[in-house]
């Protein structure tokens, strides 16, 4: 009955696919718009207003932000103007400058692809024009001073009608082409434009304004706000810890199973294989699943069981390695430990779950273990591992793999809890302490949202822009 | 000192991430990226640790006889295979490749095999037969590496990659293989789907509903779709959303508390402690 049922949902999902990419075949009657440009003669529009300059917010430098009011004749009047066109003061030393910068481009590609060709040493040569470069640069403040002299106005970009704000951002690669310097006097002018180009209306022009990076982002006051309350909270439960206050902490059924599992190997003489994830060693659920790892590598050595840990990166598996053989060492083992106890398998997510689902089918694990980052492969293991007869156990902090591990896993450590593993599986009262922190922030965050439910039915914004975040 | 450089070094960059986060200037994102490059140095480092572990793991599997060790053999072939394609290409305009290429291709898959096939044998007059035997194609697939003009080594830049035998490998091998794995989802996820929605109790039976109903919206023919579109939206956006959320929250709480820890070297699971 079960594969039966298997077999016509998975037929049904075939058919409808099959009958989806029928019916989203491309209209064939749609018909080709032939757009005709007639010469329309129009009369100049009134210029934007109030044109303001100044340096972008809370960012590295290399932007400037401008501002103004639409033209009279953008959206009323006339309504003629199609688009504005921002123009910037450019001096003329700008095109030496970027003569050299596209010499410079082009020897470091051939010189890389070793077909620079110059006389004596290319490195000396590509140094040079750096150099050069560098110094061309460093003197462009001052052409900026010759304003309005020995320059023009030259077109950044044209923004359609109805915009009032435009942000001149380059990036802060010296060798882009766009690169915008920082603590240049810039001056900026745009032009209200119709739909004949050569009918347009140039505002006042607007500067010298400077771009510069800053030193603190105020739009993240309050997340600074928040872990530094929260690192408090956590120093402060630590301490309670430490002088010996009882702190409870609920049972997690999975991390109580992580013994049972693991004698259960024990008795059936078949090894435990601890899946790590496709994280990196700098994910959170990665180093959380180290400290799990520590705690089942000990057991595993205590009882003389096998341990299987094959993973997907080299750096992971690195620490993995170092974190197996403490473990060995620390449960008195140390001669029982093999470095290919962790060994590496391969950096390709479906080469790795291959490799993984062939050692679970060849070994026959009693008990599998998946604790930290997974994607698409999560089900694909699990799944495997269910057909396998392996007591599993899951932890995850990836929202989209939560219901595939609950379904196939015995026990699954949902989100947070398994941050709370290692706490919770040491029982040392500095951990537990932080977990306590935790939970009151929970508990904060959970006030926070009523209170910002009651105050936004009132109908004001005032709590909700306390918290808002910005880049 | 072992323990407590790594956890100084921790709690210097530790505090130096937080802090960055907070400043924008070019500076602060100079040492960032700086930092960031030194996990690409690492990784190399790493990477390089990783293959030879997969090969030590491989060659012990082959030498001790294990079930599968037929498929060390290909792991192996198929890892100096797509090294060698990468690092060489033809000299000759067109890029074809050359006869002996290939027979020096040839000769190094007959020298790796020789080399696991002696690991693997136990008999002392037969090992020495196969050492003899990867000495002589090891000569053989040297002398043809430096003697050999139809093609030539790329180590400092990607010319490898043009190599038509890497393409093909990758396109017609390697990604059909990752694409039949990935589409093994689908049927998983069916048989994954029959056994949740059992309806065993009542919160299962719960479940099943919700998930029928849900699976119904995406079927415009259904009499009182409307109705179904706007319940099955109602389980997406306000229940569904609102566990969702709850997990988030906590799962963002966990990480701040897990970070603060390992920064102020109270959690140093990562260390084997």
């Amino acid at each position: 009955m079960k594969y039966l049922l298997s077999a016509v949902i998975v037929l049904g999902l075939l058919a409808g696919a099959v009958w989806a990419q029928e019916s989203d075949q491309p209209s064939t009657a749609a018909a080709d718009t032939a757009v005709s440009a007639d010469t329309v003669s129009v009369a100049p529009p009134a210029p934007v207003g109030n044109l303001r300059a100044y340096d972008s917010d809370n960012d590295h430098g290399h932007a400037v932000t401008l501002e103004w009011e639409l033209s009279p004749d953008d959206g009323g009047g006339d309504n003629s103007v199609l688009m504005y066109e921002v123009f910037r003061w450019y001096p003329y030393f700008w095109d030496t400058v970027q003569e050299v910068r596209a010499e410079l481009v082009t020897a470091r590609q051939r010189r890389v692809q070793g077909t620079l060709d110059v006389e004596g040493d290319p490195d000396d040569y590509v140094k040079e024009l750096v150099s050069r470069h560098t110094e061309l640069l460093s003197t462009l403040p001052e052409a900026h001073e010759q304003y309005p002299d020995d320059g023009e106005f030259r077109l950044v970009r044209a923004v359609p009608a109805g915009t009032e704000k435009f942000e001149d951002r380059g990036p802060k690669d010296r060798l882009a082409e766009d690169f915008l310097p920082d603590y240049c006097d810039f001056y900026y002018r745009v032009d209200a434009v119709t739909i004949d180009e050569s009918v347009r209306t140039p505002s006042q022009i607007v500067g010298p304004v400077q771009s510069y990076g800053q030193w603190f982002n105020t739009g993240r006051i309050v997340v600074l706000c928040f872990v530094l309350v929260f690192g408090l909270l956590t120093i402060l439960f630590v301490q309670r810890a430490r002088s010996g206050a009882e702190l409870y902490v609920r049972p997690i059924a999975g991390i109580e199973a992580v013994d049972d599992a693991i004698g259960r190997a024990t008795e059936m003489g078949r090894p435990i294989l601890y899946v790590l994830g496709l994280g990196t060693a700098a994910d959170v659920a990665t180093i959380a699943s180290f400290t799990i790892l520590s705690r089942v590598a000990k057991q595993v050595a205590e009882y003389q069981t096998q341990l299987i840990v094959p993973t997907y990166d080299p750096i992971v598996m690195s620490v993995a390695q170092e974190v197996v053989k403490s473990a060995y060492l620390d449960a008195g083992r140390p001669d029982d430990y093999s470095q290919d106890i962790v060994y590496f398998v391969t950096q390709s997510q479906f080469a790795y779950v291959a490799a993984v689902n062939g050692v679970m089918l060849r070994e026959r694990p009693a008990t599998n273990v998946y604790m930290g980052m997974f994607h698409a492969e999560s089900l694909l293991l699990a799944e495997t591992g269910a057909i396998a007869g392996s007591i599993q156990i899951s932890g995850t902090d990836q929202m989209a793999q939560l219901p595939f591990f609950i379904v196939a896993c015995d026990y699954t450590l949902i989100g947070e809890e398994l941050y709370a593993a290692s706490a919770y599986l040491g029982r040392e009262p500095v951990l537990l302490g932080s977990l306590k922190a935790q939970d009151v922030a929970k508990a904060a965050v959970v006030l926070f949202a009523l209170i910002g439910v009651i105050v936004t039915t009132a109908g004001s914004s005032v709590f909700q822009n306390l918290f808002k975040v910005t880049d | 000192m072992k323990r407590q450089l790594p956890l100084a070094l921790v709690f210097l960059f530790g505090v130096f991430m937080i802090f960055q986060y907070f400043v924008p200037h070019e500076k602060s994102e100079y040492v960032y990226e700086f930092l960031l490059d030194w996990i690409y140095i690492i990784g190399i480092f790493a990477l390089a640790l990783g293959i030879w572990s997969l090969f030590r793991v491989s060659v012990e599997r082959i030498k001790l006889r294990k079930e599968g060790a037929t498929y060390s053999y290909v792991a192996l072939i198929g890892l100096y295979l797509m090294i060698a394609f990468g690092f060489t290409a033809a000299t000759g305009d067109g890029g074809a490749l050359s006869t002996s290429y290939y027979i020096w291709l040839l000769l190094g898959v007959v020298c790796l095999a020789l080399v696991m096939r002696a690991r693997a044998e136990t008999a002392s007059g037969r090992k020495k037969l196969l050492a003899l035997g990867t000495l002589v194609f090891l000569v053989g697939f040297v002398l043809m590496s430096i003697f050999d003009d139809s093609w030539a080594y790329h180590f400092y830049t990607a010319e490898g990659l043009s190599n038509p035998m890497f393409r093909i490998f990758f396109d017609y091998v390697m990604m059909p293989i990752l694409a039949t794995m990935f589409a093994l989802l689908a049927f998983f996820i069916a048989s994954a789907a029959y056994r949740a929605f059992r309806a065993r109790n009542l919160l299962a039976t719960l479940l099943l509903l919700a998930a029928l109903l849900v699976m119904c919206r995406f079927n415009p023919y259904l009499p009182g779709i409307d109705f179904i579109a706007k319940a099955s939206n109602w389980l997406m956006n306000v229940p569904n959303l609102a566990a969702q959320r709850a997990i988030v929250m906590g799962v963002g709480l966990g990480m701040v508390a897990t970070a603060l820890k390992v920064i102020l070297g109270i959690e140093r699971g990562y260390m084997g402690k």
